[in-house]
């Protein structure tokens, strides 16, 4: 009879950890930071019909980084869970909190249950009244969640993208100035800087102005305006 | 059921299932799926015949749509009864269902409202989670199938139908759909009117509407309609320029839906009415 191989659960936690890491980091990036008049969320994507950048519902908007499909049976189930709760509740009952806090649970479920972690990180951002107040939450594979304060980054080279955030956001840009950050911080700078030309961009906001559905997706014109 | 039970749960755990399962983009296939019949509100309602005992429920009435220049025009009065007394005397039953579209419903108040509702939130859901919106056609089809859903209620004399009209993007012109308690869909031409008062208010609209129908003129028209309705339909409610209410109208357009301000009602109102004053005196 043969004996099973022990692991460790610290081994076997780090192994799927490195594992989900490795997948995420591989993701082309995706910035989002708040400015004055809302929230603005920029991504390297080529693709024109796959978004990582959606719509949840009202004030609430989803962006991820990792395996497609895998972030994408996530964003349906959190439309899922938004247009259910608020059609049995009110619109007003649904907020970015509960919807991080579903999405925790199910990556945690994810993580320690099944084969094999989802290789996804996502935020979830919520517009507010006012700058101060925006809600944006970062999970990451194994359900952790951190409530961020005005700029992420997700990614391949997220470290460095998250420096030049540091460095260029301040309280209070305008949209175009926002989108201008996003960019400059996706391209890099000096000996980083890579070529993405402006077709390979994905653009949104949500715009704290607007009555009731907050996000849109920003146009080649607005994108273009931000490439100088 | 093992479903509805998952569903139950603590609302901290893991989403159940039916959220991450891929495939129907339709919110109401997807709360047919956490919220099985047998404890959906269908059960509240009792088996028997509402003859044998009646209650009140309260009814929605006229609402007419009309095609116009570049478009479509929805209107409804502002009027719920429950027998014969009035229940609510600014109700509103014109909303819009989309952003190119407008919904407006007679027969049971309590039903067409949260069909509404439902209605909306299913077109939403469709767009959010396929990235595009439904084609009006699509709409149209999709509402065919949520009123045969509501069949069984139906029979039981809580009937409720809606009329339903929007701008098709592709084809740049506005349609009209009828419908009727079986989920029978038809496209009407013109014009159209739903409700106890919509008889008087569609023999008005035969006289007054005209193909190519300016903007102001088919408000005007539509007010008129519903005038004429409330005029002889004791459910169907006048304007009251005492309180200041007004029929609800809403305008459907390349521009997407908007509701027509108020004060622009209440202008045609008293052109109408002066109108109407000048006819009598001239008869006396």
């Amino acid at each position: 009879m043969s004996t099973p191989f022990y692991v460790s659960p610290e081994q076997l936690v780090k192994d799927r950890a490195d594992y989900a890491r490795k997948g995420v980091s591989r993701g082309r990036p995706v910035v989002i930071l708040t400015y004055a008049d809302g929230i603005c969320f920029a991504s390297e994507n080529p693709s024109k019909a796959l978004h990582k950048i959606s719509e949840i519902y009202d004030r609430i908007a989803f962006a991820a980084v990792g395996k497609y499909n895998e972030f994408e049976n996530l964003r349906v189930a959190g439309v899922r869970y938004a247009d259910f709760r608020g059609y049995s509740y009110d619109r007003a009952d649904v907020t970015a909190r509960g919807l991080a806090n579903a999405y925790a649970q199910t990556l945690g479920a994810v993580f320690t249950q099944e084969s094999k972690p989802y290789e996804v990180e996502i935020v979830v951002a919520e517009v507010a009244h006012s700058q101060a107040d925006d809600q944006l939450y970062r999970l990451t594979y194994d359900g952790s969640v951190g409530d961020e304060r005005g700029f992420v980054a997700m990614g391949a080279s997220a470290e460095a993208i998250t420096g030049r955030l540091g460095v260029a956001w301040r309280e209070g840009l305008t949209q175009a100035e926002a989108l201008q950050v996003a960019v400059r911080a996706l391209r890099g700078e000096g000996a980083d800087t890579r070529d993405v030309s402006v077709d390979a961009i994905e653009a949104a906001v949500l715009d704290r102005g607007r009555p009731r559905r907050a996000f849109r997706r920003l146009g080649t014109a607005e994108i273009e305006a931000a490439f100088d | 059921m093992m479903m509805g039970e998952a569903h139950r749960r603590r609302v901290d755990t893991r989403l159940p299932a039916e959220y991450t399962t891929p495939g129907s983009a339709s919110f109401v296939d997807f709360l047919a799926r956490v919220q099985p019949p047998g404890d959906a509100s269908a059960s509240v309602v009792p088996t028997s015949p509402t003859a044998a005992h009646p209650v009140p429920v309260t009814h929605a009435t006229t609402i007419i749509a009309m095609a116009l220049t570049g478009g479509v025009l929805m209107a409804g009065d502002r009027r719920a009864t429950s027998g014969n007394v009035i229940a609510n005397s600014d109700i509103v039953k014109v909303y819009p269902a989309d952003a190119y579209s407008a919904i407006g419903i007679a027969g049971v108040a309590g039903l067409g409202l949260e069909l509404i509702k439902l209605f909306q939130v299913e077109l939403e859901h469709f767009e959010k989670i396929e990235g595009t919106a439904l084609s009006l056609e699509g709409k149209a089809s999709r509402l065919a199938s949520m009123i045969r859903g509501n069949l069984g209620l139906t029979m039981q004399g809580l009937a409720t139908v809606p009329l339903f009209a929007g701008y098709d993007i592709a084809s740049g012109r506005g349609r009209i759909y009828s419908y009727d308690v079986t989920g029978g869909r038809y496209l009407e031409a013109d014009h159209h009117g739903i409700g106890s008062g919509s008889w008087f208010a569609r023999g008005s609209l035969k006289k007054r509407w005209r193909p190519d129908l300016g903007e102001a003129d088919a408000i005007s028209v539509a007010v008129e309609a519903l005038y004429d309705a409330a005029d002889d339909d004791s459910a169907t409610g006048g304007p009251d320029p005492v309180r200041g209410i007004w029929p609800v109208v809403a305008v459907v357009d390349a521009g997407g839906y908007r509701e027509i301000a108020e004060s622009v009602l209440a202008a045609t109102v008293t052109d109408l009415l002066a109108r109407r004053r000048a006819d009598a005196e001239a008869r006396s």
